[in-house]
């Protein structure tokens, strides 16, 4: 089996890797129209302005969408059964793709509160961006 | 504006569906030979006439893929086109053709999409192609899912259509027997279909339940089992349809839409792009939603079928599932759908499946459908659909 692919930064979207590095999720936000842009473009996807500043946000949010893979969705992902696969939308509203990690498949509810989880990986860009449920309170 | 109902149907064909690698391999250059010589053959149109041809991806060239085609049919044509919207490609072919010919381009326009198994060059490995895994997910370099999906693992369909699913039971509520049931009443017509992958294999509901849970809440039952086969069309103007062998079928109405690749991108991962698509084509047709005697739905899952019956007007947001318990969807019931047995019992052709579903509507508007005939079907409504719900394409087509 291939090892699993992992992600390969692009010159437009190394701020946020190199954030995720240092243990911060970075997003753009439009100078025009105040969009926040997720994923890193070169313009901005409301107004096609170019004009994309990085802002260091806090990586909170809710679970939008989820499901557990229970077939793995390609041969790579066999040892994660099942896949806790989120939609997980930050409080800017943007939405980004993930999986859950250190949480039991009966207490994932879609709207929970999360909080990211930087993972170290071998390879790749070095890290990869998870969610967690928030504690309580 | 829109198309003023001057094209029509005239011609299909249909290849068997197949189970996985059955049947002699053949070059995909050859099967649209073939196939576009069975959907002339059928509407009793010769070859020398086909002046415009769309294709779907090819095999054998990365580039160039109409001409390709068109020199091996020997086809000289004034319109070709390539259609590039999965799922979609079968409805967005049509309509292209149609507006070909309204334009005055074209006056035999040959649809077609092969999915035989096409051979192995001498020699190559018998190693499946790694990049068969990522289904509808790119992962070439920048790609914007190589680099923010597929490490995740979201890639491919399942999960897309599951994690659409799990929000649509969040926001509106969740019946796992009456999505059941969308598979189950297909079933019932791919039993009077002797074509269908699943012909003689009724089904019901607990044993749609019992499948096994693929990606939740997505049963095995509920999604499409890949197959072999290919299907065509053949689209002429009103005069030459007028001469044709069988009803012509009008193309009355048409839409399309689509704004994401991926369904992390939609805006609302609920209001599917058959929306704006089906409006279109219903206000071109100038046909209401309870005027059509048949609905052809994309069903490549359940959760599919449920979302099209909404966003495309059937019934309202929502109420999908209240529409699916109180409607008996056979082709004995009161809103017959997919009498073929849809893909999910007819078997999905890879990305000529959508196909199939046009070429159902055309059966039962020329009255051939055999066994699982409508008594009356004059019009129908056919939607296709690519990718993740990304995008969506719909006809209204009218016998005359």
């Amino acid at each position: 089996m291939p090892p699993k692919p992992l992600p390969l930064a692009t010159p437009t979207s190394r701020p946020f890797w190199e954030g995720l590095r240092q243990g911060e999720v970075r997003l753009q936000r439009c100078e025009a129209c105040s969009a926040w842009v997720f994923y890193p473009r070169t313009n901005c996807p409301a107004c096609l302005s170019p004009k994309l500043a990085w802002q260091t946000v806090a990586g909170t949010g809710r679970l939008h969408a989820f499901t557990l893979a229970r077939v793995p969705t390609a041969p790579f992902f066999a040892d994660e059964l099942p896949q806790k696969l989120a939609l997980v939308e930050l409080d800017e509203g943007v939405r980004i793709p993930s999986t859950l990690v250190g949480i039991e498949e009966e207490a994932i509810e879609i709207g929970m509160r999360l909080v990211p989880v930087f993972e170290k990986t071998e390879g790749g860009e070095g890290v990869l961006l998870r969610f967690t449920k928030a504690d309580a309170g | 504006m829109g198309l003023a109902g001057q094209a029509a149907i005239v011609g299909i064909a249909d290849w068997k569906p197949e189970r996985k690698y059955a049947g002699e391999p053949r070059f995909t250059i050859e099967q649209y030979a073939e196939l576009a010589r069975l959907a002339l053959e059928d509407a009793g149109i010769e070859a020398g006439e086909v002046d415009g041809l769309v294709t779907a991806r090819i095999g054998e060239s990365s580039n160039f893929m109409p001409a390709t085609v068109a020199e091996y049919c020997g086809f000289a044509v004034n319109f070709a086109e390539l259609v590039d919207l999965g799922g979609a490609n079968a409805v967005g072919m049509v309509w292209r053709a149609a507006a070909a010919i309204e334009l005055g381009l074209a006056n035999v326009v040959v649809c077609a999409i092969p999915a035989r198994p096409t051979p192995q060059r001498p020699g190559a490995s018998r190693e499946p192609d790694p990049r068969w895994f990522f289904g509808a997910s790119s992962p070439e370099y920048g790609s914007p899912q190589a680099e923010f999906e597929i490490p995740y693992g979201h890639l491919a369909q399942n999960a897309g259509y599951a994690l659409i699913a799990q929000r649509y039971a969040a926001v509106h509520g969740y019946d796992a027997r009456a999505m059941a049931k969308i598979a189950v009443d297909q079933r019932t017509n791919a039993c009077a279909n002797p074509d269908a992958i699943f012909f003689g294999q009724p089904l019901s509901i607990d044993d749609v339940l019992a499948s096994k849970l693929v990606a939740d809440p997505l049963r095995l039952l509920e999604i499409v089992m890949p197959v072999h086969g290919g299907h065509a069309v053949v689209v002429a103007g009103r005069e030459r349809a007028r001469r044709t062998r069988h009803r012509p079928v009008f193309v009355r109405g048409c839409g399309e839409h689509l704004a994401i690749k991926s369904p992390a991108n939609a805006r609302d991962l609920l209001a599917t792009p058959v929306g704006p698509a089906s409006e279109s084509a219903f206000r071109m047709a100038n046909v209401r939603r309870d005027e059509i005697d048949l609905a052809c739905l994309y069903d490549c899952y359940t959760i599919t079928v449920l979302l099209t019956l909404e966003d495309a007007g059937f019934c309202k947001k929502g109420q999908g599932l209240d529409f699916v318990r109180d409607h008996d969807l056979t082709y004995r019931g009161d809103f017959p759908l997919n009498t073929h047995g849809g893909q999910l019992s007819y078997g999905q052709a890879g990305g000529a499946g959508g196909m199939s579903q046009v070429g159902e509507a055309v059966r039962q508007i020329r009255h051939a459908a055999g066994a699982r005939q409508l008594d009356r079907c004059d019009v129908a409504f056919v939607s296709g659909t690519g990718g993740v719900m990304s995008e969506q394409s719909a006809l209204v087509l009218r016998g005359e």
